[in-house]
């Protein structure tokens, strides 16, 4: 077969990177997958043997190998517990492309990433159009919690307790900003992201009340697109890379010293897969290096930015967890800074919980593909908030956010789900 | 003969189909272990979920002469659990129970796919302490612990596995449930088939349960960093130590080329300059650690260190033992391919080791950093290399052959640690006789007739 020798062929350039792996098999000790399931091939080590096989001609099963690679969070644990430093997560992305390119996307997904994401505006348009109408679809699922289950047996949505589409997003609400720099002397970009803008825009809202209050000017630019890991994990390179050139056009035409956002995965995308994965003009590059230096997730910047810090909280307060995204923690090590955010407001007491460093089970379109596993993950997760015995569940990710108010909202406790940003800006008066 | 559709099926009804894994994928990614040895891809990979299908898999396999590895976690360094090609991997992490934790009389039992860290931290929590602590620990297996007789940082003073194993019952190739050993601290019923089932690596029987016997914890414990300018210096204090009748929980060495990687990989201030560092912990009464921590730093200046640092609190006792967990992920990183070897010589031979394993690093132009269990010997020579660089691995072979004729020469043994499994089985007459692989070829081929248990591991073909 020609065409299985080039997917052999174009995987061999993954060879220099997957034999770092010396197969000490550590990465069973934290894989939430192979957690549940105990197959190797669920684990990390099996991946990087089984695409090492394929390339290697040993193994012929392409389909088998690429489900395989799709069985996986991409949280990034296994990577930063690995004791080679084997960089897991560019291999799986790199290889998730190159399967896509051999089997090419699949229809659903060809229609979203190309037709959808890649436009802004008419991406908009739908999901506008769409919040509109879900009330037909959907029905209250708890009142507390504010989600919602479907009403029919839907595609996609299936039994998921979900925050419907937001009535008004965002770029409703704040269509852009060119503010100058404020008191604190600072002028920072914004990108709220997708899920922010659709579903969450109380984030955005937070987010930019908290900035007026520490005086710093924001550049809101109109028309940003995803950032593009949706498609990237997907192994659609190519929606990744006008994706990359249309949020970098917005945000070059702006000045400011950090660009930063309320969602751990464009974060971490922004920082980590826009200068490395995009292969554009070496000007763009270099643009992308700069950008990825100023970006921060938005704790970040108020603890080692502007400098917010830990106030005595009341006995009586309602008790917040904090839930580590994965792609804070894991790729960009940021773990004190929200759990300092959540204590600067006195109205919360702070609890920890346990394993809260563990991977919530969404992982992106993984929660589609393989809801049940998904559950599995997630229903830990959302005993150990329970066990807690905190009133909120906070985080610093949107999808976290989404995945946990699944899981909770099936566990009737009651147990509401927020930003951090959003416990922050509850202290801030509405007229400042 | 190999696995038909009509044995699977056999197989299926007996685990559940979940539990019979046969695609191609499954069985590539059970071809393999942490041994840089190549890949042998099984037939049939079966995963039981009690003991009781667990011997009749044995039994249907032993019927149909099919060849079985036993399967914890795959952590093995000498490839003991890389199947049979064609073969069956049994794997045991489904029978992961703890099936009693005896506080009045101090022991536990467990089946084989109890993961080691967490049956050592659930012992803990009822205030008991199982010591053995391999590098694997996180995931390694009780089972896998058993049948390598795995070690770890805490040899010198408190054993290996084999010291806290009680009983094992295990399955012979007929599925028939063979017991030994018992729960009480004596027992001499019967011949020791508990201490031959202890590192016999999957070659005798398949475990069923493991008993396991657990100790008081330590109340105190304190660490220390010495720095040294010879590795003779450092060795001397190790002896010193020992002749001074004090026997500390840990003694760690690291070579200088050990210490600059870590130094390089954590930028936590190691001494680049020291040939040797030795890490230190005595533990016990708090009493008795506070006097030994004194007559230890005393032992450490007066054998030339340069500096001794004692560990305050538990962030600075933290530091200590992070340098030396630093070691091999540090040195992993350097080169693509990383063989970690155990030789183990009399602690008295460390300098004379070291010194060959020098000579060797020159003699075969490689790169070799060494650290590991000073108080027991057991060192890690660490060859840092690229598989696919064919010449370079020709002289990697040779080097390997040569640190073993060295360590045997000097008294030692060929595995510390790791067991021999298909990596060291070619060596294994050099160290015992002629007569012992015969008289060991000779049992295993009562017990397994058929020679389905792990073929190839220890004793060879």
């Amino acid at each position: 077969m020609a065409e299985i020798k080039k997917l052999v062929t174009m995987l061999k350039e993954l060879d220099d990177q997957l034999v770092n792996c010396m197969k000490c098999g550590m990465c069973q000790a934290v894989c939430p997958i192979f957690k549940r399931t105990g197959r190797e091939a669920d684990v990390t080590r099996g991946k990087l043997a089984l695409v090492e096989g394929l390339a290697g001609e040993i193994l012929k099963d392409a389909d088998g190998v690429n489900e395989a690679l799709n069985r996986c969070l991409l949280c990034g644990t296994c990577q930063a517990n690995c004791p080679s430093g084997v960089q897991v997560v560019d291999i799986f992305l790199k290889a998730r492309a190159i399967m896509t390119g051999y089997f090419g996307l699949s229809p659903a997904k060809k229609l979203i990433f190309r037709r959808l994401l890649a436009h802004p505006g008419l991406f908009n348009l739908l999901t506008g159009m769409a919040s509109k109408f879900q009330g037909m679809f959907i029905k209250p699922a708890d009142q507390i919690i504010g989600s919602s289950c479907a009403r029919f047996n839907a595609p996609v949505v299936g039994d998921r307790h979900f925050k419907g589409l937001a009535q008004k997003p965002l770029r409703k609400i704040v269509s852009s900003l060119d503010e100058p720099a404020g008191k604190s002397g600072l002028r920072v970009a914004f990108f709220p992201g997708c899920v922010v803008d659709k579903m969450y825009p109380d984030v955005g809202t937070a987010s930019l009340k908290a900035l007026r209050h520490h005086g710093v000017g924001v550049f809101l630019p109109s028309g940003q697109a995803c950032c593009g890991i949706p498609a990237l994990s997907s192994g659609d390179r190519a929606t990744f890379e006008s994706l990359v050139r249309q949020n970098l056009a917005k945000f070059r035409a702006g000045q400011f010293d950090y660009l930063l956002t309320p969602c751990a995965t464009c974060t971490s995308t922004i920082k980590e897969l826009w200068p490395t994965m995009y292969k554009g003009a070496d000007a763009d590059v270099q643009a992308l290096k700069e950008l990825a230096e100023k970006t921060m997730d938005i704790s970040q910047f108020l603890v080692d930015v502007i400098g917010v810090d830990v106030q005595a909280a009341s006995s009586k307060a309602p008790k917040v967890t904090y839930h580590d995204p994965c792609h804070l923690k894991n790729s960009l090590g940021v773990t004190a800074q929200p759990r300092k955010v959540l204590k600067a407001n006195p109205a919360y007491q702070f609890v920890e919980m346990a394993e809260a460093g563990v991977c919530c089970g969404c992982g992106g379109s993984f929660n589609i593909n393989h809801y049940e596993m998904s559950k599995a993950i997630g229903t830990r997760k959302a005993e150990n908030v329970i066990a807690s015995g905190a009133d909120v569940a906070a985080t610093s990710c949107p999808a976290c956010m989404m995945q946990l108010t699944d899981m909770l909202s099936r566990q009737g406790k009651g147990v509401r789900v927020k930003h951090v940003i959003e416990c922050y800006a509850e202290m801030i008066s509405s007229a400042d | 003969m190999s696995a038909n559709a009509a044995l699977i099926k056999e197989f299926e009804t007996l685990l559940g189909k979940e539990n019979v894994l046969t695609s191609e994928t499954d069985l590539h990614s059970y071809s393999y272990d942490a041994a840089v040895l190549d890949s042998k891809t099984p037939a049939l990979v079966l995963r039981p979920t009690n003991s009781e299908a667990l011997g009749k898999a044995v039994a249907l396999c032993n019927e149909n002469e099919l060849k079985i590895t036993v399967r914890g976690a795959g952590t093995n360094l000498s490839g003991g659990t890389i199947p049979h090609p064609g073969g069956v991997v049994i794997l045991t992490n489904a029978l992961n129970k703890i099936l009693e934790i005896n506080e009045q009389d101090l022991y536990a039992r467990v089946q084989p796919g109890v993961v080691t860290a967490q049956f050592a931290a659930e012992v803990a929590s009822r205030g008991l302490f199982y010591p053995p602590d391999p590098g694997s620990q996180a995931v390694s297996t009780l089972g896998g612990n058993v049948a390598e007789n795995a070690g770890g940082l805490r040899g010198l003073k408190y054993g290996v596995t084999k010291d806290y194993v009680m009983g094992v019952d295990f399955f012979d190739v007929d599925g028939q449930l063979v017991k030994s050993g018992s729960r009480t601290v004596k027992c001499v019923t019967g011949y020791n088939l508990t201490g031959l089932m202890v590192a016999s690596e999957g070659t005798l029987g398949v475990f069923e349960s493991i008993t396991l016997k657990l100790i008081p914890p330590v109340p105190a414990a304190k660490s220390m960093m010495a720095v040294f300018p010879s590795m003779n210096a450092a060795a001397d204090t190790v002896a010193a130590i020992i002749a001074a009748k004090i026997v500390p929980a840990t003694l760690e060495l690291m070579d200088n080329f050990t210490i600059r990687t870590v130094e390089n990989f954590r930028k936590a201030g190691l001494p680049v300059d020291a040939e040797a560092l030795l890490l230190i912990e005595v533990d016990g009464h708090p009493a008795q650690v506070a006097e030994e921590a004194e007559k230890v730093e005393a032992i450490c200046k007066a054998n030339k260190a340069t500096s001794v640092t004692v560990a305050q609190d538990a962030a600075q006792r933290d530091k200590v033992w992070q340098a030396r967990r630093d070691a091999l992920p540090a040195l992993a990183k350097l080169r693509p391919t990383c063989v970690l070897e155990d030789a183990t010589v009399p602690r008295s031979k460390i300098p004379a080791m070291i010194d060959a394993l020098g000579a060797i690093s020159k003699k075969y132009d490689l790169t070799i950093g060494t650290f590991g269990h000073a108080g027991d010997g057991n060192l890690h020579p660490t060859i840092l290399t690229d598989k696919r660089d064919t010449h370079e691995w020709e002289r990697v072979e040779k080097a390997i052959d040569e640190i073993f004729e060295k360590a045997l020469g000097l008294g030692g043994t060929l595995s510390g640690e790791h067991g021999i499994g298909m990596a060291k089985s070619k060596y294994l007459a050099k160290e015992t006789s002629k007569a012992t692989l015969e008289y060991s070829r000779k049992m295993k081929s009562v017990l397994d007739p058929k020679g389905i248990l792990n073929p190839g591991k220890i004793i060879g073909w």
